[in-house]
């Protein structure tokens, strides 16, 4: 296809992709420089960069402590998730029957059902257990909403994996559990690590059910953000944007790098 | 029971508790604004009504298909070149790309708004730059308008769309656009004669994925639509937040649920769902 590649149809078809990849990149470039403007409104430094609003930040403990919040949340809720995902996975996996395959799609549909639609019903029943705005309510809700994604990360993994395995501790005498701790489980970590990882992100960023169930007492970082970007004049979200950016950048570059060290040992 | 069979049937009882939790704490609610629509204030549809006599309702409903229908568009021509060019070049350039496409998929939804608010708003950061360049006198209205949920809407959906194409794209011989191009087709013929077809799989899952995904959307609507631009989500919320007017809200909510399983079911007479969402995740 060399030749292909040379002509200028491919060439414009390049370029055109390179700047759909600007168009996806750009405005997490331009909210660094906007974090730290010397301005008090959200705009380009205008005569020097100053970190203002990062200390603004580090000062409100509205925002420090949504940030706590925030992360205990989504550390319960993805154990949870994680557990519930993944045993649900291995059983739906091992029956491999019809029915297996319908209850593996009613798991999936968290996904699928838009959040307003069960945020909704969501909050309707919470008000009524008497759960709302409350940490077992948003957790709860985290939890449920974010076991899709487990089952399908932890899926995925089970597919690569001889189910002969299985059949043969079993017959060597092992119960269903310790077939699980000793030939299961290790076999799909990966899966189950990935799966974690949605599920944190799931709690971390979800705001729809969060409007709904949550209030003033359980302030999330989410909410925090939302209420800042209506209120739409403090550049001091642009730092905490900045901030998660720059994390996100760090762990896919992490695991990027990571992946590539473990393929190195491998060979 | 074959001793095998009930050996196999022991596994139920790793799915039952997250089913379980799940039929009661989430089919459960998600059934019940399906029947609220329809119990509420008096059972009957009437509500459903409104959905032809209502001229808001009319607008939201118009807006929202307008603005899901453009973005579907625009995401599946932008990412369909993203994917072509991903299985053409060198393995460290599709590095590169990848990485790009795939940074925005990580970042939480507000902050990308966020930060599209403040490339596009009055005082943006586009403004700013025209104006500075004398391009223009009057800042452009980028935002609070279907321009700028258009822009917010494909710049979330994009990756969604990359991911199946591109899975779609790898599973095509590549031998079969050189066998094109040695019977005399030129290389856009080859193209659109070999390359493109054989794609269209991918392209049908990435079109249903994200156009149904885009039907539902509330976040960025919300914040660049700025109360301008309002989408069926947005107007649930509303209906609940501010003005509570449940019947309303649940039969709105169920006109999105009934409409988005409709298509998914139609499609699912033509096209494997399993594999499509497979390839999705």
């Amino acid at each position: 296809m060399s030749d292909l590649r040379n002509s200028r149809w491919f060439g414009a078809t390049l370029a055109l992709a390179w700047l759909v990849a600007v168009y996806l990149v750009l405005p997490m470039v331009i909210v660094l420089p906007v974090s730290v403007t010397d301005q008090r409104f959200l705009s380009l430094p205008h005569h020097a960069i100053s970190f203002k609003h990062y200390t603004a930040l580090v000062d409100n403990p509205v925002w420090l402590s949504s940030i706590w919040r925030s992360l205990l949340v989504a550390g319960i809720s993805t154990v949870f998730t994680v557990t519930l995902g993944t045993l649900a996975a291995i059983g739906c996996w091992r029956i491999a029957s019809r029915s297996s395959e319908i209850v593996r799609a009613v798991l999936l549909l968290p996904m699928i059902v838009p959040s307003i639609v069960h945020a909704l019903g969501i909050y309707r029943m919470w008000i009524n257990l008497d759960i709302i705005d409350s940490f077992f309510g948003v957790i709860l809700a985290h939890t449920i909403t974010g076991i899709p994604f487990v089952v399908i990360a932890v899926s995925a993994a089970l597919s690569n994996f001889d189910v002969k395995l299985e059949r043969a501790s079993r017959n060597l005498g092992a119960t269903m559990w310790q077939t699980m701790r000793w030939v299961i489980l290790p076999n799909i970590v990966p899966g189950i690590g990935a799966g974690a990882v949605f599920a944190f992100v799931h709690s971390w960023d979800e705001i729809v059910v969060l409007l709904f169930i949550a209030g003033r007492k359980i302030y999330l970082l989410p909410r925090a953000i939302w209420d800042g970007v209506h209120e739409n004049i403090d550049p001091t979200i642009a730092s905490i944007a900045t901030i998660l950016i720059i994390v996100t950048l760090l762990v896919m570059l992490g695991e990027r790098w990571w992946r590539s060290r473990s393929v190195a040992v491998e060979t | 029971m074959s001793p095998l069979s009930s050996l196999r049937a022991s596994y139920w009882i790793l799915v039952l508790p997250a089913l379980l939790l799940l039929a009661a704490l989430y089919a459960v609610p998600v059934l019940s604004v399906l029947w609220l629509s329809v119990t509420i204030p008096e059972p009957g549809l009437a509500n459903y009504a409104q959905l032809f006599t209502n001229e808001t309702i009319a607008r939201v409903l118009v807006v929202t298909i307008r603005v899901c229908l453009i973005s579907t568009v625009i995401t599946l021509l932008a990412g369909y070149v993203v994917a072509y060019v991903l299985i053409h070049v060198s393995e460290r350039q599709r590095q590169y790309l990848l990485f790009f496409v795939l940074l925005p998929f990580w970042l939480s939804v507000l902050v990308r708004s966020f930060a599209w608010l403040i490339l596009l708003g009055r005082q943006g950061v586009v403004n700013d730059t025209l104006i500075s360049l004398g391009m223009i006198d009057q800042p452009l209205s980028l935002i609070r308008n279907e321009f700028g949920v258009i822009v917010g809407m494909v710049h979330y959906m994009l990756p969604y769309a990359v991911l199946p194409l591109f899975a779609g794209m790898r599973g095509i011989d590549g031998r079969l656009v050189f066998a094109a191009r040695g019977l005399g087709f030129g290389p856009v013929g080859a193209f659109w004669r070999v390359f493109f077809p054989l794609s269209l799989p991918g392209v049908v899952s990435a079109a249903v994925l994200v156009f149904v995904m885009s039907l539902g959307f509330y976040v960025t609507p919300a914040i660049l639509g700025g109360g301008k631009t309002v989408m069926i989500a947005e107007y649930i919320a509303f209906n609940i937040l501010e003005n509570i007017r449940w019947e309303l809200a649940t039969m709105l909510a169920s006109v999105l649920l009934i409409t988005i399983f409709a298509i998914l079911f139609a499609v699912s007479r033509f096209f494997d769902l399993r594999r499509m969402f497979g390839a999705a995740a």
